[in-house]
């Protein structure tokens, strides 16, 4: 009871944090002081008394999609355990669930990209698509390379068996599973190298440009879900990555915190580091990472 | 005795990286030619001479080959001196001293008989070689030694896969993997199957390459059209035949675990297809030493089909060997004369060759009529001997596909020649100022007499080493 | 010790790929740097007992192949004054794939070769086979004369790696004579590429198209 009240209390509440802590890492890096670590939430306060403005051209897909991504995005973050606890909805094939409904909310945010009927939101549709389809066969190869390992198709059981034991023995398949959903966790969440959130050239968007007509809470709504979505992807990472537990509840939910934090500490760096990637590069980014997975499954079952 | 004949020739290249001037140079070849010949045959004259070590030893075949390279080298020493002599351009020390190591390296081929150190040898060989086919310095040379280098080196690494690949067979059986043939044709019946199957196919393809078997010859066209004569004559006379002994080796090994049907097929498909993509690559074709480098991928064929069919066909293709090194030395030698007469290679510019140098022009002909295997040149009785084995063995479809290709091939090749020797020469070319000397125009004809007089009469000697290295191809009871 | 050998061979196929996938030719030389380097530690982890020897080629190894034939190619192309490769004949991504391919297929091969009881269910034969093929691979679909000599290093990492199969077996001498004949040929051929540079300006090799049929 006390483990599902603190899963939802973190589920909704810490993904904006998230957002400060890679921005200041970027103004860290850049000298600068940047903003305060609790800018996102105020972001979001004033994105939600502003008024909505909506096209003409749009149906009620517009206004539906970024309600349908959130509550999407959501119910994925009920099916990821977070931490060392059981995820509070748990079933036999919940993997395929829990892909799918990332899948669910990329339909619907492109589907109102469509809607409005510019050509730019077209076109950040059809990039999104296309590097979804390259990143999704990755995303399943990781599922199944834990599947594999622990013989059990609910995320939970997968997550929790020890891998901390299984590192020494399968290091390698572990460690390309990480390297490749890094990659993963970057292209998902339109992080440098992939995409830079804070481009303002249309041109060189991939994922901004389809929120470009959402206004209000509509937009506050988007950008709410982006920062869940980035939240539960880090948390697999996670697992993957650090998957130690001491045994106390406190302990182990503050050292979850803490390890987000972290998460969110490297990505600001990898973005700080590197430049974005041309576009065309991106494709062969996707691949490499899909075929390290892929090789980290093949090693496995081998 | 084999340190003397592999170290001498790469000492005398040290010496001629270090002497100045571009005049006393040359002469070291055919000098250190003389005493490697001399020194071969006080070898061949004792059967009995112990091996120094383990790795070197010299079998029947490599007798063979030892006598034959060595030969080549000498005769084709004097004319390289009169080659140089008329190219003065530039300096030729790194021609002098990569040629005279290149002796050294080729005896290193023969004598080796270890596999890791024989490939070590003709890697050597690739690398030594590469500079001597650039000495024209021309855009289109580099591209050939590009070509050249890349593709042998591609081919040499396959075969020292290959080379692992047989260790690995002896190592599975467990055996004390050794990489000595006289331990790989002791244990051979033991070697692991698959191992062998693979190795052989590989190291074919390896050592094919360097001997300019289809379809890995696509290197000897530009190298051998690019090189000057001298080279063109050395490598095809001498180096392709060190790779054939290395196949030979390998192929013995073969034989010996009993898997000879296997390789045996393999070897006449290869030979056959080589014949095959030379016949049709030397029709119309305009480049004279552009045809004779496929002629020496159909010879090289031949070579490999009369060993596949084994028997007779084996006696045949160790005698084509020395037949064919004379003739080659006969070709390439006169188109190197007929090049520097006419300034160019190509029959769009030389005719009447016969007229314009009467002993290479005449020499040209007489050696395009040897190669095609016409009586009584020496060829007509080696390929003669392989048809038969063929026909008397029941392989009634390879000995007639022979048949065929060799008439392709002669009609192909005769399209070449005539057109270059018939006919009167151009007005440009009366005016360059080259006539053919003692030192080009001797060792010629002294090659020509050799492969005619072995069309005639094959003196005991030879025929002893000849019957030889054939029986010693056949499997041990 | 198994898992460790397993793991380099991993990181050298990943390399392998990594080199197909991308044109900046620095990072293309510096990477092929690496996975010799790589190697050079795998030839010391493959002897059971670790003898003066084993220390004396693994050391070789790794400075030829990690540092003296990368910095020597990088010379080369310093003075032929290039970046970058062209889009090869193939494409950047669908070499990735084919080298990913490769390494399918020759797991599938290497299971018919029987391997001896020591080398059961170690990855040497597939890696050794699709590092070969990977090296194939580059020789044949680029146009930049460094790309080659390039893709004909990965064709020797290849035939090296499967010569550790042999290490117990092979005289050091001969893997000694085989790393010197290596760095000899890149060195004949670093002299042959900078001839190509003088000559044509350029090292596309496309260029070297002059002698046909």
């Amino acid at each position: 009871m006390m483990n599902l009240a603190v899963h939802l209390a973190l589920l909704l509440i810490m993904p904006p944090l998230l957002l400060g802590v890679i921005n200041k890492t970027k103004a860290f890096f850049g000298g600068r002081l940047g903003p305060p670590l609790l800018q996102p939430y105020r972001d979001l306060a004033r994105l939600m008394r502003k008024g909505l403005v909506l096209s003409q051209t749009t149906t009620g897909i517009f206004r539906a999609a970024p309600v349908v991504t959130l509550v999407a995005v959501f119910l994925a973050g009920l099916i990821m355990p977070l931490g060392p606890f059981d995820s509070p909805l748990h079933f036999a094939g919940d993997l395929v669930l829990f892909a799918y409904l990332f899948g669910l909310a990329r339909f619907f945010t492109t589907a109102a990209a469509l809607d409005t009927g510019s050509s730019f939101e077209g076109m950040g549709a059809a990039r999104e698509v296309t590097f979804a389809c390259l990143s999704e066969p990755a995303l399943f190869f990781v599922l199944l390379l834990l599947a594999k390992m622990s013989g059990s198709l609910v995320l939970s059981d997968m997550l929790h068996s020890p891998l901390h034991v299984r590192w020494t023995v399968l290091g390698p398949p572990l460690v390309l599973a990480g390297v490749g959903l890094f990659v993963i966790v970057l292209a998902e969440n339109c992080r440098i190298p992939v995409d830079d959130p804070n481009t303002h050239l249309e041109l060189t968007m991939i994922h901004e440009v389809m929120v470009l007509d959402h206004s209000g809470p509509l937009l506050g709504i988007i950008l709410y879900g982006a920062a869940v979505k980035l939240f539960i992807l880090g948390a697999l990472l996670l697992h993957i990555v650090f998957p130690f537990q001491t045994g106390r509840a406190w302990l182990d939910w503050s050292l979850f915190a803490a390890e987000l934090v972290g998460l969110a500490v490297g990505i600001g760096v990898v973005e700080s580091i590197m430049a974005r990637l041309q576009m065309r590069h991106v494709p062969t980014l996707l691949v490499g990472s899909m075929l390290f997975c892929a090789f980290g499954f093949f090693l496995l079952v081998r | 005795m084999a340190f003397a004949l592999i170290l001498l020739p790469i000492l005398a290249a040290g010496v001629a990286l270090a002497l100045p001037g571009n005049r006393v140079r040359p002469w070291l070849i055919p000098a250190t030619g003389l005493v490697h010949l001399a020194l071969t045959v006080w070898v061949l004259a004792r059967p009995d001479l112990q091996p120094p070590v383990a790795w070197l030893d010299l079998d029947p075949p490599g007798r063979l080959i030892l006598l034959v390279v060595s030969l080549m080298y000498f005769l084709c020493g004097i004319y390289a001196v009169g080659y140089l002599r008329y190219r003065g351009e530039w300096s030729n020390r790194t021609f002098v001293s990569c040629l005279l190591a290149f002796l050294g390296v080729m005896s290193l081929v023969v004598w080796s008989h270890h596999l890791g150190l024989m490939w070590v040898a003709i890697e050597a060989t690739s690398l030594l070689t590469a500079p001597l086919i650039y000495f024209n310095r021309t855009p289109r040379s580099i591209e050939a030694t590009w070509k050249y280098l890349l593709v042998c080196s591609v081919g040499i690494a396959l075969a020292l896969l290959g080379s692992f690949f047989l260790a690995y067979a002896s190592f599975h059986s467990g055996l004390e993997s050794s990489l000595l043939f006289e331990d790989l044709i002791h244990n051979a019946r033991q070697l692991s199957k698959p191992w062998l199957h693979t190795a052989f196919v590989l190291l074919l393809v390896g050592y094919g390459t360097k001997m300019g078997l289809a379809p890995m010859h696509t290197w000897k066209p530009d190298a051998y059209g690019e090189a000057p004569g001298v080279v063109g004559a050395l490598l095809a006379g001498g180096l392709t035949n060190c790779a054939f002994l290395a196949l030979l080796r390998i192929y013995h090994v073969t034989v010996a675990a009993g898997e000879g049907a296997y390789s045996g097929k393999l070897l006449i498909f290869i030979g056959l297809l080589s014949m095959l993509v030379a016949g049709i690559f030397m029709t119309g074709q305009r480049d004279i030493k552009r045809m004779l480098a496929y002629s020496s991928v159909e010879h090289m064929g031949i070579l490999v089909l009369g060993l596949g069919m084994g028997g007779m066909g084996t006696f045949g293709a160790m005698l084509h060997l020395v037949n064919n090194a004379m003739t080659k030395g006969v070709l390439f030698l006169t188109a190197g004369n007929i090049r520097r007469a006419y300034d160019s290679k190509s029959i769009d510019e030389v005719s009447g060759a016969m007229r314009r140098l009467p002993l290479s022009g005449t020499l040209f002909l007489f050696g395009f009529i040897a190669i095609t295997g016409s009586p009584p040149f020496g060829p007509f009785v080696s390929e003669f001997t392989i048809v038969t084995a063929a026909f008397t063995g029941g392989r009634f479809v390879s000995g007639g596909l022979f048949l065929l290709f060799l008439l392709i091939v002669f009609m192909g090749m005769g399209g070449t020649v005539l057109a270059a020797v018939q006919g009167r020469p151009s007005g440009r070319s009366r005016m360059i100022p080259y006539r053919d000397t003692f030192l080009t125009g001797a060792p010629v004809a002294i090659f020509m007499a050799l492969s005619l007089l072995l069309g005639l009469w094959l003196p005991t000697p030879l025929r002893t080493l000849v019957d030889q290295a054939a029986h010693y191809m056949e499997a041990p009871k | 010790m198994a898992s460790l050998i397993d793991s380099i061979l991993v990181a050298v196929l990943l390399l392998n790929l990594f080199i197909l996938g991308t044109s900046r030719l620095h990072t293309v030389i510096r990477v092929v740097g690496v996975q010799g380097g790589l190697l050079g530690v795998l030839a010391l982890l493959v002897h059971e007992h670790v003898g003066l020897l084993a220390l004396v080629v693994s050391a070789a190894t790794v400075t030829l192949k990690g540092i003296v034939i990368p910095f020597m190619l990088l010379r080369a192309m310093r003075e032929a004054q290039i970046r970058r490769e062209v889009e090869p004949s193939v494409g950047f991504l669908p070499s990735m794939i084919l080298g990913a391919l490769s390494i399918g297929f020759s797991v599938v091969i290497a299971q018919e070769l029987p391997l001896a009881k020591a080398h059961l269910g170690l990855l040497l034969v597939p890696a050794s086979l699709s590092t070969v093929l990977v090296g194939f691979i580059m020789l044949t679909t680029r146009y930049k004369a460094i790309s080659q000599v390039v893709g004909y290093l990965i064709l020797e990492n290849g035939i090296f790696i499967f010569g550790m199969l042999l290490v117990e077996a092979m005289p050091v001498m001969v893997e000694l004579g085989v790393l010197l004949d290596l760095f000899v040929g890149i060195f004949v051929i670093t002299i042959i590429v900078n001839h190509i540079n003088e000559a044509f300006s350029s090292m596309d090799t496309r260029k070297l198209s002059s002698l046909k049929e």
